[in-house]
């Protein structure tokens, strides 16, 4: 079986240690991580700021890395939903990219997808002691339909408080070139929905996709506050870790 | 009647971002109708049901349009109903001028209709010197605003209590308290002496029902109801999508349009028109019009982008939950419609016009608009197919151009994607304090201005990988049974799944 990796051009360039606590934590259940170098970005910056032709040169770099993956995971319900939700539209008028894309779809899991509904893990013995909150992102939830899963890998986390955030739903207003298009409604939005993680007094905001945790973590530290954001695989294999070190692994 | 301030949407909803009184007032009553609606799908029970059937009645209207319309029609007509058709929005308001003038109508009275909106009926009403009155509450109080509603149900729900209360003062010649009661009874009693004197009833149309030629009015003051019934005349403005098949669609539609715009389980007022008064009938009009309106609505027909587009009820759902909307308000957007459905519908109702198309950039693409429509029309996605129609039509702006000529070069392969990465780690050391990137120049500037950057750490996780993936090695352990076979399970499922 081969499961590869596809880490997103955000958290490749930005955030490391995310396809780092991946290849860990997946090691743990005997899953060994491929990572095709030909793989770029999915496309959606261009894609959805209209720029198709822009989005398929990209999104053809995706389709080429994982042709010969039996599963594929991202650390992005945003990106995993391109795949799904809008490559068939991008690739309707090439028959031999769409059924590529095809194949490419039902194969593409977000990563917490890929713990719970493939491998059937729920508890990866993590102990984190901390009070945690946590933003579910809309292309996530809304195009991918993630809800359950990432509650029930928090659920069986050890020390953990989990403070629900208030009015969770709404979008952060990052929304890709959005945020720099229109950066003053944009703005306007990330400042109410930090408002609502520090109400929860949280010391960490937990989420599954980058392009928001960027822009309400740059807003939080913009603010001065310092509330720890991490995507979700970071917080499970610090937790592993914190598990394993008082065990003496 | 006044246009809102500022030529783009940018500006506009600038204005609008700056009004604590607006933003105050749009926050709190798309809050209140957001949890109304909660509260009364969950209460519903089989909404997600109802929702399909709801889409599956709409998409089917409109995929046979050309049917219901002449069903429709014939209906109405053997109602003694006098049945008109306008192309655009200036033969609606043409054919309305027409009929009153030729009854010697002197004043008209109106419910609420966006339809009528989008003609300007009352602004041709009062060029030929007739007086129309709104008698919907929020639509008389914007029309004494002189402005256009801000939302598809709550039109003036940009305005606060104390707001309207000097609006009903000025009309008044009195001071009147901002006491809810008080400015209801009135707005009550001036009404009640234009629904008497009125020579024309106009009202719009919820849905038509093309198996009887009915016209259905949903509505929560009983405003409809008078000006259907006490004027001699009356003029039914339609938009040529409202069309259900049948009185037992309509059940579906009674279901979801009340619960969806205000949460209530049902409407206060609920009527259906069948042709003018009948003898045996105790009121209602003599006479009876309904003007259709296409006004740019066949333009999205068989366009396989925007056909659902006709599939909206006009619950304004879309707007309770769209963050956008909440932010800037309903006069932000150009147009008659507001919130996505109006980010959408008036550059497709206008031909898609460039003039119109920098609304379709002011959504962050979230989905609620979606996740909240009764007929789950996708305008998320169309927001797109906007953003790429104009794209095809080279109207973007050059710079955004050339941005996107750089994100193909650099995205189209990973050996540009690896150099562009290297270049920012190296080249970003001019720009990063603290770990951060705060500079204001350029493209940064609209993010900077709210939020830091993090700096790009020194390597990249591709370059990283080898080392990666070594050390998760040390932690390998060897697959469970019972995980291989649920993989293998799942790879032989889409073998079979056929091709």
């Amino acid at each position: 079986m081969k499961v590869s990796l596809f880490i997103t051009c955000i958290s490749d360039a930005l955030f490391p240690p995310i396809g780092e606590a991946m290849s860990q934590l997946l090691a743990r259940y005997g899953v060994r991580l491929d990572f095709p170098k030909v793989q770029t970005c999915c496309g959606q910056p261009a894609f959805n700021s209209g720029y198709w032709d822009e989005a398929k040169a990209s999104a053809k770099t995706i389709l080429e890395a994982f042709d010969d993956s039996d599963f594929v995971i991202a650390p992005s319900g945003s990106c995993t939903g391109m795949i799904h939700h809008y490559y068939p539209k991008l690739f309707e008028h090439d028959a031999a990219l769409l059924e590529k894309s095809r194949r490419l779809q039902e194969k593409t899991y977000e990563f917490t997808q890929f713990l719970v509904q493939v491998l059937g893990v729920t508890d990866v013995g993590a102990y984190f002691p901390h009070k945690v909150t946590y933003h579910p992102s809309c292309h996530g939830t809304r195009l991918l339909g993630i809800k359950d899963e990432l509650m029930e890998l928090m659920s069986h986390v050890e020390g953990m408080e989990y403070v629900p955030l208030p009015y969770a739903e709404d979008c952060c207003g990052f929304g890709g070139t959005f945020a720099v298009k229109m950066s003053e409604i944009s703005g306007a939005m990330v400042e109410e929905k930090s408002q609502h993680v520090l109400e929860t007094e949280a010391e960490v905001l937990v989420g599954l996709d980058m392009g928001c945790l960027l822009n309400i973590g740059g807003n939080l530290k913009f603010q001065g506050k310092p509330v720890r954001v991490m995507h979700l695989a970071e917080l499970l294999y610090e937790g592993v870790r914190n598990r394993e070190q008082t065990a003496g692994v | 009647m006044s246009k809102p301030q500022g030529s783009n949407v940018k500006e506009r909803a600038r204005t609008a971002l700056q009004d604590e009184f607006l933003i105050d007032a749009v926050k709190f009553t798309t809050e209140r109708l957001k949890n109304g609606k909660k509260a009364a799908t969950a209460e519903h029970g089989n909404w997600e049901e109802w929702r399909e059937r709801g889409r599956q009645i709409r998409a089917h209207t409109v995929a046979h349009l050309d049917y219901y319309l002449s069903r429709f029609i014939e209906n109405a007509r053997a109602q003694g109903v006098h049945v008109h058709f306008a192309p655009e929005g200036k033969d609606a308001a043409r054919i309305a001028m027409d009929i009153a003038k030729h009854r010697g109508a002197k004043s008209v009275v109106k419910s609420k209709s966006m339809v009528s909106e989008e003609v300007h009926i009352n602004e041709a009403f009062e060029q030929i010197g007739i007086e129309s009155i709104e008698s919907d509450l929020g639509e008389y109080i914007i029309q004494l605003a002189n402005e256009p509603p801000s939302h598809i149900i709550i039109p003036a729900i940009h305005k606060n209590r104390r707001q309207i209360a000097e609006l009903l003062s000025k009309e008044a010649g009195e001071t009147l308290p901002p006491e809810t009661q008080v400015l209801a009874g009135f707005a009550r009693r001036k009404l009640r002496d234009k629904f008497l004197e009125a020579d024309i009833g106009l009202t719009g149309c919820n849905f038509g029902i093309a198996e009887t030629g009915t016209v259905v009015i949903f509505e929560n003051e009983g405003n409809a109801r008078m000006v259907s019934t006490v004027p001699k005349i009356q003029i039914t403005l339609m938009g040529m999508e409202r069309l259900i098949p049948t009185w037992d669609d309509l059940e579906v539609m009674a279901t979801l349009l009340p619960r969806s715009a205000t949460g209530q389980k049902m409407t206060m007022y609920m009527s259906g028109i069948t042709g003018p008064k009948r003898t045996e009938d105790g009121d209602g009009p003599e006479e009876m019009h309904v003007i259709i309106v296409d006004n740019g609505r066949s333009l999205q027909l068989g366009d396989p982008d925007f056909q659902e587009l006709l599939n909206c009820i006009r619950c304004g759902a879309c707007l309770n939950a769209c963050p956008v909307y909440r932010h800037i308000g309903g006069h932000s957007y150009p147009g008659t419609y507001s919130g996505p459905i109006g980010a959408v519908l008036t550059p497709a109702l206008n031909k898609n016009a460039e003039e119109w198309h920098d609304i379709a950039n002011a959504s962050s693409l979230c989905g609620a608009c979606y996740e909240a429509c009764p007929v789950k029309i996708p305008l998320h996605d169309m927001l797109v197919y906007l953003r790429n129609r104009k794209v095809e039509r080279g109207v973007t702006a050059p710079g955004e151009k050339m941005a996107m000529r750089g994100f193909k070069m650099l995205m189209g392969s990973h050996a540009w994607f690896e150099r562009a990465v290297k270049a920012g780690q190296l080249g970003q050391k001019l720009l990063v304090r603290g770990g951060v990137i705060k500079s204001r120049i350029g493209p940064l500037g609209g993010w900077t201005a709210y939020r830091h950057i993090p700096a790009l750490p020194k390597k990249s996780f591709r370059e990283q990988w080898t080392k990666v993936t070594a050390e998760a090695e040390n932690s390998f352990k060897p697959m469970t049974d019972e995980m291989k076979s649920r993989m293998e399970k799942i790879v032989q499922s889409r073998a079979k799944g056929g091709h």
